[in-house]
């Protein structure tokens, strides 16, 4: 799951972020838009603890039992006529979608909803073999035309603002177009029409497959999905194999939870559920249909009392538009497929550690995400517990190492603590200017930067004390 | 009531007043404060960081220090939240240190919380005739579910005007070694935190831990606004103290 991005640091790539106005605007009023939606929806909804409660609970027994609900799952699809496929990793995925692909003879394919097919960058391998790939999400059109990636798991072109979007339309058509939403979805729509015509494959995600009746559930707002699964002759699912819900019943839960928490809606535009490939009484649907059932570090998480949570989640985007991270840097600076809090705890789940070893860090552990989270994952006590693996496995800076090693030699003992007080309140003299210290030195220079930071003051709380106890106690 | 202090080591070094201020309230509420020394904290910013045996060493001060006590309030929702939900599992390894530790998390307060829920007092007779502005810290009020009681305390003060902050429940950056090892990041955060305190014409910003308030606090300094800072404590000492004047 490397990315164009994953040779900077996040640093570096927060930096370029904060630079850039347009991006931060974009993010904030979106992520704003979408906030407030959902406070108010969920609010008039009522319960709404209750609801995540419920939600929560199904994850939970879901993820517990995967082994015995993805078995079902697959003979259920099997039993449909469906082509399963289980594919270990990224490469393997890809290596079955390209096999598909060959023995079609494909020209075309047309995707919608998957950020499964970013994680293992199918796009890119499609193309390689002289597949063209046409995105017909909205968001994913914009930025394929912009080539980009998504900057948010469920609104991949955030980051652009109207202006962007008719710009990269109108040199994509040479026509004359305004910002108006209108104009520019309907030049998206004649855009595209053609494409699901003309296509050999149609690729999709998966929001939710059901393991009673092996049926697969999309949610979409503009209809696309529908087209996509139903027009080419082929139709390839790819999904984590964490995707799956016992029960229609189950999925009615999630028919609540997922477009509150995404986008603020009541209920989403679009709900398709496609069982199987077209049938000989049937009107139309793809004549073949594979659905890809993807591990790629997610079994890794099972049985692990830590992280099993994390596969709970089903990518509503909610802690994204309410971290304060997000907000300043945007999805990109992640550098990850994944951004935001979930992509901070999943990205180096998924990719064993050993990479994107910084984005633990990338979070104040304000909790937001969790609050927001429709499934009750714990994502702020997670990215602690991925800072404790890379401190145990030694992933860490020796000037690190060293401070919380002095650390708990003074704050592990009082008298110690108070030495060392004396001594800062006596070497900070030089630094100090009316009670506050600005200098950019050291350590601190991450804080001093952009405020100021308090001097010690002469006397510590424990120092007056004594005074203290013999004026106050025994009134009132 | 026997009242143990947990001054936590920000405010012991650093802003001493707020220990104060707090001290006199719990004393003229009736209760017998006591300061255990050989307490220094919490141990949250090496836990935070992810090392936890260094952690646990740090922690090991305040099972020691409150060992016989019956209450521990403290002014910070982070530190007590960090005691609340972490220390158990913390000392998970060592039954009687475990236990230790559930105790202390039973009997800990955050001091709005200990204010209203223990003692049901919401009006302190306090005086605060300024335009105050609140900002909730995350870990009080989201993780340790501390949500409403600092409002209740500032509602009982007479006299005062208080003004709705925006985005008010948004993390201002401090994050503790977040601030200075996402330095950028958090810059950016208590940037907007600051201007929306700005944004209110508050004469004073109060809050319920000095983490978040010295980082908010530093970015106003910074950015020459002459708005004052307070913990939540201060303002009610200051209040309760005009508040007699007045009376008198
Ligand atoms: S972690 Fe929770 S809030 Fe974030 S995308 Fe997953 S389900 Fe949604």
């Amino acid at each position: 799951m490397s990315t164009p991005h994953s040779s900077s640091n996040v640093h570096d790539r927060a930096q370029q972020a904060l630079a850039d106005d347009f991006l931060r605007k974009a993010v904030h009023f979106t992520t704003d838009r979408l906030r407030n939606k959902k406070q108010a929806v969920t609010g008039e909804f009522g319960n709404w603890e209750a609801w995540r409660e419920r939600g929560q609970q199904i994850r939970q027994h879901t993820i517990a039992h995967l082994d015995y609900y993805l078995d079902q799952f697959a003979r259920h699809l099997e039993a449909h006529g469906a082509h399963v496929h289980f594919a270990a990793t990224g490469e393997e995925a890809s290596y079955i979608v390209r096999e598909i692909a060959a023995a079609k003879s494909a020209k075309r394919a047309v995707k919608s909803k998957s950020m499964v097919t970013e994680e293992i960058h199918l796009n890119h391998h499609l193309e390689e073999m002289g597949v063209q790939v046409v995105e017909t999400d909205l968001g994913e059109y914009i930025i394929q035309l912009a080539g980009e990636t998504p900057s948010h798991i469920i609104i991949p072109a955030i980051h652009k603002n109207r202006e962007q979007i008719r710009d990269l339309f109108e040199a994509e058509s040479g026509e004359q177009l305004t910002t108006e939403t209108r104009d520019l979805a309907a030049f998206a729509r004649r855009r595209l029409r053609q494409e699901y015509l003309t296509a050999d494959i149609g690729i999709t995600g998966c929001n939710f497959g059901i393991a009673e009746t092996g049926s697969i559930a999309l949610f979409t707002n503009e209809g696309n999905a529908d087209l996509v699964m139903n027009m080419p002759k082929t139709h390839i699912v790819l999904m984590g194999m964490e995707r799956v819900l016992p029960t229609m019943s189950d999925l009615e839960v999630f028919a609540h939870l997922l477009p509150k928490s995404a986008t603020g809606q009541n209920v989403i535009t679009y709900m398709s559920i496609v069982t199987g490939p077209r049938r000989d009484n049937e009107a139309d649907g793809a004549e073949e249909m594979h659905v890809i059932i993807l591990d790629n570090g997610r079994s890794r998480q099972l049985g692990d009392p830590d992280f099993q949570a994390i596969l709970h989640c089903i990518r509503c985007g909610a802690c994204l538009n309410v971290c304060p991270v997000y907000r300043q840097i945007g999805g990109h600076a992640y550098g990850s497929v994944y951004p935001g809090p979930i992509g901070a705890v999943l990205s180096p789940l998924l990719n064993d550690g050993e990479t994107y070893q910084d984005l633990p860090y990338a979070s104040s552990l304000c909790g937001a995400c969790y609050e927001a989270c429709p499934v009750k994952i714990p994502l702020h006590d997670m990215l602690v517990r991925e800072r404790q693996r890379l401190v145990a496995t030694g992933h860490v800076k020796p000037a690190e190492k060293a401070a919380f090693r002095a650390f708990r030699q003074v704050f592990g003992n009082a008298g110690r603590y108070q030495t060392t007080i004396r001594i800062a309140r006596r070497l900070q003299f030089p630094l100090a200017h009316d009670g506050y210290i600005r200098a950019k030195i050291g350590p601190v220079a991450g804080w001093t930067t952009s405020r100021d930071f308090p001097a010690l003051p002469k006397r510590t709380f424990r120092e007056l004390w004594p005074e203290l106890v013999r004026k106050g106690n025994g009134r009132g | 009531m026997k009242v143990s202090l947990f001054i936590t080591c920000v405010v012991d070094s650093v802003f001493p007043n707020v220990g104060v201020s707090l001290t006199r309230i719990l004393q003229e509420c009736g209760c017998d404060v006591s300061f255990p020394p050989q307490q220094t904290c919490c141990g949250q910013p090496a836990f935070n960081s992810g090392y936890t045996d260094e952690a646990r060493d740090v922690g090991m001060t305040l099972l020691r220090a409150f060992r016989d006590s019956d209450v521990v309030v403290s002014p910070s929702g982070s530190c007590v939240g960090m005691i609340h939900h972490y220390y158990p599992q913390l000392f998970a390894n060592d039954p009687q240190l475990h236990q230790a530790a559930v105790d202390l998390a039973n009997k800990t307060y955050e001091f709005s919380q200990f204010m209203v829920k223990q003692l049901q007092i919401t009006d302190l007779g306090a005086r605060f005739p300024h335009r105050v502005t609140y900002h909730p810290s995350c870990h009080g009020s989201r993780l340790l579910g501390v949500k409403d009681e600092p409002m209740q305390l500032l509602q009982g003060v007479h006299d005062i005007e208080i003004v709705e902050l925006p985005y008010a429940t948004d993390c201002c950056g401090f994050g503790g070694t977040f601030a200075v090892k996402m330095g950028e990041i958090s810059g950016a955060m208590v940037d907007e935190k600051a201007e929306n305190v700005a944004r209110t014409d508050a004469e004073v910003l109060v809050g319920t831990d000095m983490g978040c308030l010295m980082n908010i606090g530093g970015r106003l300094r910074r950015t020459n606004r002459a708005v004052r800072v307070m913990h939540l404590a201060e303002l009610l000492m200051e209040g309760m103290q005009l508040g007699k004047a007045v009376n008198a």
